[in-house]
């Protein structure tokens, strides 16, 4: 997506070297929508929602980069959704402040658990996806490196496809009369770029969004830049490199065996 | 898709700036498009308030002050913070009847401001006039609050505020609460306890769990008030409310399910069926999940297949876990491929009926009551199929060290035969 604008704003400018000028007063408009729109968005971009669903249908929205934060009593449920797009190898961090030591009464296990967008589990790569915290320990910190996201896969393959991924946070193992004290908890996203390394062929008509049998729920779901189309990958840059390399190679090997031009031997006044 | 309609847009811009040289803001429509309230124009939603004004609520251990005025001073509170759209109730319990006549003290429940718009200084006005007073009859209060809450296709919800466990037994609330949940009316129940001792605690957190509401415990006024609020603000956002749906023993019978949202029930250890038509060149998505909404056994799991008219097993998404959990779920999609037959005959393709099975793997002590079923939540979504891709790899195009290293290779061997061959040629030339 990213590449995609690159693209365009080399085009555009090539156009503007072109035409001269008169222009770029125009162009340098253009350019700005896309700059201002996140920078305004950016207040929004780190602040995120302040409330957590409690079911997948409740899930609080979210965008990667986006900071949500909510209060809960211990023993809730909190969900999240988030969009994931391929390309991307997307990790939940999660903050939990715990509730005030005096009125706690033993340790207590939290975990983070994923789900794409058909409520599938997915597993964590790395990370302290469930933690014990001792009674007299104030915040406990979670994570969850998912698997790279793919453009397509197997039917039958839990692999991660673009779509909204769900975030579930809770406390799994709780001494009883512990529940239901306040505590609160920061979750964010952040993806790690994978390159074309997981680029594959196909892609999903419509990204694994639930509702996603309605298109205003699959673009209200979307990250920020929209879902990709699934054309681009740095396969691309790869292969015309080796096209490109390949022919040098060739002319190379040309030249080295050609000789120059007509052979030494035959005197040039012959 | 979001990338075809920028690359429209931005190509419209670059042509309007191209010949106009000042453009017009095309592209703050699209430039950020939050998620849209999925459904604004519908019911208000309903909540209502059960507020317990038994005896025990005299007790002075919030702040130094009574549990009663704890809790007025947070009704105060949220009265003000309450949204517009949200149709707000009280109700309490053990409020009029302060004799000794167990049959009567269990019966003492009432409406205190009925369900509908808010006028608050009235609300607030009636709250003024409670004084702690009699029994403690949670089980009959929450089935009048259903009854106060009935009707209509709103989210409901109901804020049980108490100190004390139920004293009617034998009624026991957890199972009214499962009661109210099983008829299908969306409702839930959050617990709030102020100061509640283990057997109160017990009670509360089942009834939360009953109904997929939520238990807080209570040791501060503003923990109080700061909580309703939350459970007040909660029922006012707009969330998609199932379908009931009744899911049937065997394919031949199951309901055909329109993408969608589905509730049902489903009793332990047993299987329910659905169906789904799907045409040729679309994909079904399907994802369940299963509320354990009572105290089941530490291992369980769940499983969805997709099953044809004559019993192939085509996809299933299955999914197991331990612990404690709120819900298991599980999903699968199904491409259906094209029809090329079809498709030549120029006839209208055939749509495939596809059998969902869902079971569980629950479990549960024999002192638990397994009817009514645990609550089964079905999404459907009938889509478009994927692109079909020929090769594994992204447009079969390659990546990596390797494939420049075999590329130069091939190149410089063809350069090498090609100068050869040129040489030859040369050569041959030369000799006539």
């Amino acid at each position: 997506m990213r590449t995609v604008r690159r693209l365009l704003t080399a085009v555009a400018l090539a156009g503007a070297a072109l035409l001269g000028p008169a222009a770029t007063t125009g162009l340098a408009d253009t350019a700005t929508p896309a700059p201002s729109g996140s920078a305004s968005g950016d207040a929004a971009a780190q602040a995120g929602p302040t409330e957590a669903g409690t079911s997948f249908r409740t899930a609080a929205f979210f965008r990667q980069e986006q900071q949500a934060t909510a209060q809960a009593s211990t023993g809730d449920y909190l969900y999240w959704v988030f969009p994931a797009d391929a390309g991307g190898r997307p990790t939940v961090t999660a903050t939990v402040t715990l509730p005030e030591t005096a009125l706690r009464h033993g340790s207590s296990t939290w975990r983070i658990d994923v789900y794409d967008g058909l409520r599938r589990r997915q597993p964590c790569m790395y990370g302290m996806q469930s933690r014990v915290a001792a009674r007299e320990v104030a915040t406990v910190e979670l994570a969850c490196t998912l698997r790279p996201v793919r453009a397509s896969a197997d039917t039958w393959s839990q692999d991660p496809l673009p779509g909204s991924y769900f975030v579930r946070l809770t406390a799994t193992a709780l001494p009883e009369e512990d529940s239901g004290q306040p505590f609160s908890v920061r979750v964010g996203v952040a993806s790690r770029d994978t390159g074309g390394a997981y680029a594959t062929d196909g892609a999903l008509a419509v990204p694994l969004v639930p509702g996603a049998t309605t298109p205003e729920t699959v673009e209200a779901l979307a990250p920020e830049d929209g879902w990709s189309s699934g054309w681009w990958s740095d396969r691309w840059l790869w292969t015309a490199a080796g096209g490109v390399l390949a022919a040098l190679a060739g002319i190379g090997g040309y030249v080295l065996t050609r000789g120059a031009g007509r052979p030494s031997r035959v005197p040039p006044a012959a | 898709m979001i990338t075809r309609k920028r690359l429209a847009t931005g190509a419209c811009a670059l042509l309007a700036a191209l010949t106009v040289g000042l453009l017009p803001a095309t592209t703050t429509a699209t430039a950020d498009s939050g998620p849209a309230a999925t459904d604004s124009a519908k019911e208000p939603p309903k909540v209502e308030l059960v507020l317990d004004v038994s005896g025990s609520m005299r007790a002075r251990d919030i702040d130094g002050q009574s549990r009663m005025s704890a809790a007025k001073q947070a009704f105060n509170e949220v009265l003000d913070a309450v949204p517009q759209e949200v149709r707000l109730g009280i109700r309490t319990l053990g409020a009029d009847y302060p004799g000794q006549d167990r049959k009567r003290g269990c019966q003492d429940t009432r409406p205190l401001y009925p369900v509908g718009p808010l006028d608050r200084t009235e609300a607030k006005t009636a709250v003024a006039t409670l004084a702690p007073t009699g029994w403690t009859p949670i089980g009959p209060a929450l089935l009048g609050a259903a009854e106060d809450l009935e009707g209509g296709d709103a989210t409901k919800r109901i804020v049980l505020i108490t100190d004390g466990e139920d004293t009617c037994a034998p009624l026991d609330p957890c199972e009214v609460a499962r009661d109210i949940a099983a008829k299908g009316i969306h409702l839930v129940i959050d617990t709030l306890g102020l100061v509640p001792d283990a057997k109160t605690r017990r009670q509360l957190m089942c009834i939360a769990e009953a109904t997929g509401g939520t238990y807080t415990s209570v040791h501060r006024t503003k923990e109080l008030s700061g909580r309703v609020r939350q459970l007040v603000d909660r029922a006012a956002d707009p969330v998609v409310t199932p379908v009931a749906t009744d899911g049937a023993e065997r394919c031949a019978d199951a309901p055909v399910l329109k993408p969608g949202l589905y509730a049902d029930r489903q009793v332990i250890g047993t299987h329910r069926w659905y169906r789904v038509d799907v045409l040729p060149g679309q994909e079904l998505r399907a994802s369940v999940s299963v509320s354990a909404d009572r105290a089941v056994n530490d291992d369980y799991g769940v499983l969805l297949r997709a099953v044809t008219l004559h019993g192939r097993e085509i996809v299933r998404g299955s999914e197991a876990g331990d612990g404690r959990t709120d819900v298991i779920s599980t999903g699968l999609r199904y491409p259906k491929k094209d029809d090329e037959e079809a498709m030549d005959d120029d006839t209208k393709p055939a749509a495939e009926p596809v059998c969902l099975q869902v079971s569980n793997s629950f479990s549960a002590p024999p002192s638990v009551k397994t009817t009514p079923g645990m609550p089964v939540e079905l999404a459907i979504d009938v889509v478009d199929g994927p692109g079909s891709a020929s090769d594994v790899a992204s447009f079969g195009l390659g990546r990596g060290w390797w494939l420049l290293g075999a590329l130069a290779l091939a190149g410089f061997l063809g350069g090498l035969v090609w100068g050869w061959l040129s040489r030859w040629r040369i050569a041959v030339w030369r000799t006539h």
